[in-house]
């Protein structure tokens, strides 16, 4: 256990090394600097700004220092505010993290659910309604479904209140973020389930008398669990990705909405944070997926 | 003619050859044995037989087989073009902007009464007074293609450094394995967003006048993280496949003949891992429609005025309370590729895949 976990946490501590350095290289290559403008200012004035953000060192020399910022939680400044990034990340990602939170939370445990559901009533109605809805939610595209729900229940029936900043409604934003993982974990749920419903200490379980929820919950759920522990890794990362199109479509300001804005601003210093940022938390997300499962089952042994 | 065990010829006592006195007539029971009460079936056709068996699947392959003719052959005698703004007796008409479906615009109109023929749209026209219909067929053109074409490439190169890392095995697959991990563990996404922006300023000019210029960077760069980021995932199934695979005894008695590792890879071991990579690539299809519609929302999408059906419905959204069928369309029929992908390919997969064989 721990030489596998020393070997996944180098593993990840490369992984962030090899992102910062695409990311860093990559807004290198882009061609132009950033006080290259039409009206070409004093020369002076311009070596002095260039020292000022080290652009006058060799490349390797700048991503070091860039790299050593980084580790300090120095993400430079952004071009089209002036503020500080890693300020902008602190207090956009609150809100982005408890969108996000929250929309993981009801997907685990709704998926849970519906899943066993499925898995216990096979073949019969119930099962046939969840598998097709799941089937469903997996094939549209995410802002389609976020705009139909908005459109729907927000504006039509308006049984819901819209999103804004004095009346934060989180109901809708967290229902169309959720339901893609809630979705993939139902089948998830149900495909391990009716694999661990055939085994024999079931059998066995049910032979010496146990009751039937004691059977579902303490022996059947619990291994079937196991499989979904995998999937949390990337669910974390794409409810991340998700929450760029949902916090548009519902115009929450958080780290998504912020980081389409940069992209169309061609904001580098903030494409390459949010990035770096987003990236290492995806990376952190599927390191602990994957120690969790090993933990709880000791037979997986990856080499 | 019957059996007579005394009419038979006698044996000469020296010969070698059997005594056909020894021998009896088969009765009509054990000739019925012989007969072939099924007739034998290969893989592939055993496979097919639970696929047409499905319904889901075969409904599915309809479905996009209606959906590739018509995207095909459609647009040949369309009256309109994608980019083309509607005109009526040569004259641009500017009264044809954002008609419903079936509907003719004030000008069109005029022409009709004065007896001329009008084709109607179908789906209405957009807000640059443009034929929605064939904009929406163009845009699962595209779709599709990007789809298609993304998965070619993931098919390959994960194909072959999957098969080479599998085959060699030892010191060569550990050091691909892990340069796998690391690509594995990058966030995708992210990686795509990241490639676009800047391919986008890289490529921008250098590819001004080429045919790759009417795609737009932004497709290229999908594809190049395609190309780049999404092959592991075909590297490392490919790789499991050719590792269980050559253990066979087949492949060594292949060995044993002398056939070279290329010969093994491709005549004994690919056709035997085939089925897992197909279902595979028709699960890859709608994953990459997906990428590419997300790309299309966050502005990252095909090079205007090529419409992609990401990027009509993405465009629809902001008009989406008055003129609600121009999302309609093009998410629909985002989700009729993309479910229909989706349930042939778990359709293969039940029909195919030897682990859920029974």
């Amino acid at each position: 256990m721990l030489k596998y976990t020393v070997k996944r946490v180098l593993l990840a501590a490369v992984t962030v090394f090899i992102i910062a350095a695409i990311t860093f290289f990559a807004m290198n290559a882009i061609p132009g600097g950033p006080f290259d403008k039409e009206k070409a200012p004093d020369p002076a004035v311009q070596a002095v700004l260039e020292a000022r953000f080290n652009l006058d060192k060799p490349v390797a020399q700048q991503f070091i220092i860039y790299l050593g910022n980084l580790l300090h939680g120095d993400f430079g400044i952004s071009l089209k505010t002036g503020r500080e990034i890693s300020q902008i990340i602190r207090e956009k990602f609150a809100v982005s993290a408890k969108l996000g939170g929250m929309a993981a939370g009801f997907a685990i445990l709704l998926g849970l659910i519906l899943g066993s559901i499925a898995a216990l009533c096979r073949n019969r109605w119930p099962d046939r309604v969840i598998i097709f809805l799941t089937t469903l939610f997996v094939s549209v595209p995410s802002f389609v479904l976020a705009t139909i729900l908005l459109l729907v229940f927000a504006l039509t029936l308006k049984w819901v209140g819209v999103f804004s900043t004095t009346n934060p409604n989180y109901v809708l934003p967290v229902i169309s973020l959720m339901l893609y993982p809630m979705s993939y974990i139902t089948r998830l749920t149900k495909s391990s389930m009716l694999d661990v419903l055939g085994q024999d200490y079931i059998r066995t379980a049910r032979a010496k008398g146990v009751r039937e929820g004691f059977v579902i919950f303490k022996h059947a759920l619990r291994n079937a669990l196991i499989p979904v522990i995998t999937y949390v890794g990337p669910m974390i990362a794409g409810i991340l990705t998700g929450s760029m199109v949902i916090e548009t479509v519902f115009t929450i300001g958080g780290l998504g909405t912020e980081f389409v804005r940069s992209i169309n601003n061609q904001d580098y210093p903030m494409i390459m944070a949010t990035t770096i940022f987003l990236a290492v938390l995806m990376v952190i997300a599927t390191l602990i997926s994957d120690l969790v499962y090993k933990l709880v089952d000791p037979k997986i042994t990856f080499d | 003619m019957t059996y007579n065990a005394d009419k038979l010829p006698k044996k000469n006592l020296l010969s070698l050859q059997i005594d056909p006195r020894k021998f009896e007539w088969a009765s009509d029971e054990e000739k019925a044995q012989h007969e072939t009460m099924r007739e034998s079936t290969t893989f592939f056709r055993d496979g097919m037989r639970k696929l047409r068996r499905n319904p889901l699947a075969v409904a599915s392959l309809i479905v996009l087989v209606c959906l590739v003719l018509t995207i095909v052959i459609v647009p040949m005698f369309y009256p309109y073009s994608y980019e083309q703004m509607i005109s009526v007796n040569g004259k641009r008409d500017k009264t044809a902007k954002n008609l419903a479906p079936f509907q003719y615009s004030k000008n069109e109109m005029k022409a009709i009464e004065d007896g001329a023929k009008i084709f109607p749209h179908i789906f209405g026209t957009d807000e640059l007074c443009r034929d929605y219909f064939i904009r929406v067929l163009y845009g699962a053109r595209v779709s599709l293609a990007v789809g298609l074409f993304a998965s070619l490439i993931v098919l390959v190169i994960g194909l072959l450094y999957g098969s080479i890392s599998g085959y060699f095995g030892g010191k060569v697959d550990m050091v691909m394995m892990r340069i796998v991990d690391i690509i594995y563990s990058l966030p995708d996404t992210l990686m795509v967003i990241l490639l676009s922006v800047v391919l986008n300023q890289v490529l921008g000019t250098t590819l001004q006048g080429t045919v790759l210029a009417k795609v737009g960077t932004n497709m290229i760069s999908l594809f190049v993280v395609f190309g780049v980021l999404y092959w592991v995932g075909m590297a490392r199934l490919v790789r499991g496949q050719i590792l269980s695979i050559k253990t066979n005894e087949y492949v060594l008695a292949a060995r044993a003949m002398g056939a070279k590792p290329g010969r093994i890879i491709r005549r004994h071991i690919l056709p035997n891992c085939m089925s897992v990579i197909f279902i595979s690539v028709a699960l890859q299809i709608p994953s990459a429609i997906f990428t590419e519609s997300f790309l299309s929302f966050i502005g990252l999408g095909v090079q205007a005025p090529m419409p992609s059906l990401g990027s009509l419905a993405n465009a629809a959204r902001g008009g989406m309370q008055s003129y609600p069928y121009k999302m309609v369309f093009p998410a629909v029929i985002i989700c009729l590729i993309v479910l229909s992908f989706n349930l042939l390919g778990d359709g293969l997969r039940d029909a195919f895949d030897p682990k859920l064989r029974r």
